[in-house]
């Protein structure tokens, strides 16, 4: 499943400050190892600090890693060493979660595989005071069995940006149906330009929503697999009447997270993230107009990706209370940071209410318009959809999008994997 | 009798001392066999004989997210992994994979090398051109390949090419039908190690005696392909069947230019990628993933021996 991809792009520039920055870290934890050692001469047992590791993925946004220095430093309790990891996050994460020398404090997202297999602890003290602040989805897509095991740091509606002036220019309104955005996208190809991007996979980052835009879902509640049926496989097939319409963009440099594509004119809508709204707002000004993924027919309903990060603690860290305090301390204590984070490098909305209703520059223009999308139709994960199942769906989504391969014959394979999964999971 | 007596005495002591100084040199280079090799045997231990023997043993566990599992399921996790699609057209990849790569990079390879080989003047800088790609790491190329030469936009390179004679814009990396993904993932390769054959031939080139060579000329030979097929061909045998069992265990090998130029997708997914996947991506599935890679470990041993069989490689006389 998409989540926040970063820029996995390294110009020459960027190594050169990482490893300026490498440098800094390195002499900023030295100067630390001398501040933090043995209490003075017959000093008492306190002013031991303990140290902690923080793991970020590269966010793509510039400052960001900057302001993650910031916040660590700040936090007087402990030593917290903030790692920022350029790359393939998940894979690094996977392993480090291995043994105890990976991270203390980690950003992810949550599954139910982290519990089975003893990765995070629940950390229900620390968010039970504040809990009413949260939206229900962000709480529910960190809770198993009535506990709650991470933090949400950010939440990132992924919807459909289009150029306003394109669009007039076509004689064309937003897109309402699915079938409104495929003959959009076509209309507004021409030589220079295609009609949309929506990564350079052919689509599969709209898998989730096509199939909310049916009225299905990847797992029912009573944790059966949601994708099955003839309306799902009609949405699956219009993704693939969409990768066929030779409208959108395909194999470009950069990818769907990445608003490149739209703000160079080679497209006229895109799939994308709302952290994306200050780099195209730079390029494009007022010429930006969002839209939800559209229904699939009169029966269905608009859906919108309510993804993001969360913050968790490892179950193998040496120092879970610490740790514990440090997150309390950052995503739910210190309101200021959250509102940074949030919203000076790339526009989030801050998962806690009482700030984002604070949060002036989502309040206007295209950022308060996605904002509302989210609150009308957003989906947040299911917990118990693992990284295994979510392999098999995008496979099905290859098949149907770009082989062109029967959905019902598609989806019967991915069931097959589904079902494994979840007699292994629940029995 | 002194005298004779004084000379065996003579060599009998050289005889002792030189003995004593072999025994020595013997110590000798029994420690210096250990200095130099002991780091690489200890390294190949741990680095490789360790995680082989860890992964043979997690493939008879279930295990997720962990490696030092506890739930032991037999051999569920090999006839899971040996009835999984995916992974079987994972082997299926490979196959057209090598089918294109293995008799290309062969044929292009030994065509360099006689060229080269034949040329008279600044030998040197045309073996090194060829050669020089290879020091190149195969995830440098790939981002070249997929960002400038072949992405799919008006401004790539082959794109911009096509676009002279009016051709429209293709998507390499992202068609499926025709799978036109094929050709920038075997031209990387190509051109990545060529020259690594090439140089693999030219040495085999070398040690082909002109005594052969000036034989078949007395006998009427031809210059050209019938000195090529009688005599170059059969003597460079030793090198082909080497070249052969490198590159097609490198094609089995493939991850750095799939990984990087198409991703883990299942159309063109060989077994390793599959296997990171599983293993060490998000699944995080050590058990299923050892498995497969021990079954690929396996394919990869049997397929050598048969080679080993059908061109003899390694026979005395080779």
């Amino acid at each position: 499943m998409p989540a926040h991809v970063p820029n996995a792009g390294l110009t020459r520039r960027d190594l050169l400050k990482r490893t300026g920055g490498l440098a800094a870290l390195a002499a900023f934890t030295a100067a630390c190892g001398g501040n933090t050692g043995r209490p003075s001469s017959g000093g008492g047992g306190g002013g031991t600090k303990v140290n902690l590791s923080q793991w970020y993925h590269q966010y793509g946004e510039t400052g960001t890693q900057q302001a993650a220095l910031k916040y660590a430093k700040a936090y007087t309790d402990a030593n917290v060493a903030v790692q920022w990891t350029p790359g393939d996050y998940g894979a690094k994460l996977s392993s480090g979660l291995l043994s105890s020398k990976g991270p203390d404090v980690f950003e992810s997202q949550f599954n139910i595989g982290m519990v089975k297999s003893n990765q995070v602890v629940a950390l229900d003290d620390i968010i039970a005071d504040v809990k009413d602040d949260f939206l229900p989805g962000d709480l529910a897509t960190n809770t198993i069995d009535g506990k709650i095991y991470g933090i949400r740091m950010i939440i990132d509606p992924q919807v459909i940006y289009y150029r306003k002036s394109m669009l007039d220019k076509a004689g064309i309104k937003p897109p309402e149906t699915v079938d409104d955005l495929i003959a959009a996208s076509k209309e507004l190809t021409t030589n220079k330009v295609k009609g949309m991007f929506v990564g350079n996979d052919g689509g599969n980052g709209m898998g989730g929503p096509a199939l909310w835009s049916s009225g299905g879902s990847y797992l029912t509640e009573d944790n059966k697999p949601g994708f099955t049926g003839d309306r799902a496989a009609k949405a699956f097939g219009k993704l693939h009447e969409l990768y066929a319409s030779k409208s959108i963009l395909l194999g470009a440099p950069t990818d769907w997270w990445d608003p490149t594509a739209i703000n160079q004119g080679l497209v006229a809508m895109q799939w994308i993230g709302m952290w994306a709204v200050p780099g195209m707002q730079k390029v494009l000004g007022d010429d930006i107009g969002v839209i939800p993924f559209p229904k699939l027919d009169a029966e269905g309903k608009p859906a919108v990706y309510s993804g993001g990060w969360t913050q968790f603690v490892s179950a193998k860290s040496a120092n879970v209370d610490a740790a514990k305090k440090f997150v309390k301390w950052l995503w739910i204590d210190k309101s200021e940071y959250q509102e940074d984070w949030s919203l000076n490098y790339g526009f989030h909305i801050p998962p806690r209410k009482s700030l984002a209703a604070k949060a002036s520059k989502l309040q206007s223009g295209v950022a308060a318009d996605t904002v509302k999308l989210n609150e009308d139709y957003g989906h947040t994960d299911n917990p118990a959809w693992t990284p295994k199942m979510g392999t098999a769906f995008t496979d099905l989504l290859t098949n149907c999008i770009k082989k062109g391969a029967d959905p019902a014959a598609e989806i019967a394979k991915a069931e097959k994997t589904v079902n494994a999964e979840l007699s292994r999971l629940f029995g | 009798m002194s005298a004779p007596a004084k000379t065996s005495a003579v060599p009998a002591t050289a005889g002792e001392r030189r003995g004593s100084r072999r025994r020595k040199g013997i110590a000798g280079n029994a420690l210096w066999f250990w200095i130099f090799v002991g780091p690489f045997v200890i390294g190949l231990l741990i680095f490789s004989y360790l995680p082989i023997i860890w992964s043979l043993v997690l493939s008879f566990f279930e295990a997720y997210n962990t490696a030092t599992p506890s739930k032991f399921v037999g051999l569920h996790n090999y006839v899971d992994m040996l009835t999984d699609h995916n992974f079987l057209s994972s082997l299926g990849t490979f196959t057209i994979f090598a089918v294109f790569i293995v008799p290309l990079t062969f044929v292009l390879a030994l065509a360099l090398a006689l060229l080269v080989n034949q040329v008279k003047i600044a030998r040197a800088f045309f073996r090194s051109v060829f050669f020089l790609p290879t020091a190149c790491s195969y995830v440098v190329a790939s981002l070249i390949w997929k960002l400038s030469i072949f992405n799919g936009v008006r401004f790539g390179l082959a794109n911009t090419v096509l676009g002279w004679f009016g051709i429209e814009n293709i998507a390499w990396l992202s068609t499926v039908d025709p799978p036109w993904y094929w050709i920038p993932l075997v031209t990387v390769r190509l051109w990545l190690q060529l020259g690594f054959y090439m140089i693999l031939f030219i040495a085999g080139l070398q040690r082909i005696s002109p005594t052969l060579y000036e034989a078949a000329y007395v006998d009427g030979a031809k210059p050209g392909w019938q000195v090529f097929r009688y005599i170059t061909l059969p003597q460079l045998r030793a090198t082909s069947v080497a070249v052969l069992i490198l590159n097609l265990i490198a094609a089995y090998q493939a991850f750095d230019e799939f990984y990087n130029l198409v991703g883990n997708v299942n159309y063109a997914r060989p077994p390793l990628v599959y296997l990171y996947g599983i293993s060490l991506g998000s699944i995080q599935d050590l058990g299923h993933g050892s498995a497969g890679a021990l079954i690929l470990a396996v394919i990869i041993m049997l397929v050598t021996l048969l080679q080993n069989r059908i061109f003899g490689f390694g026979k005395a006389g080779d």
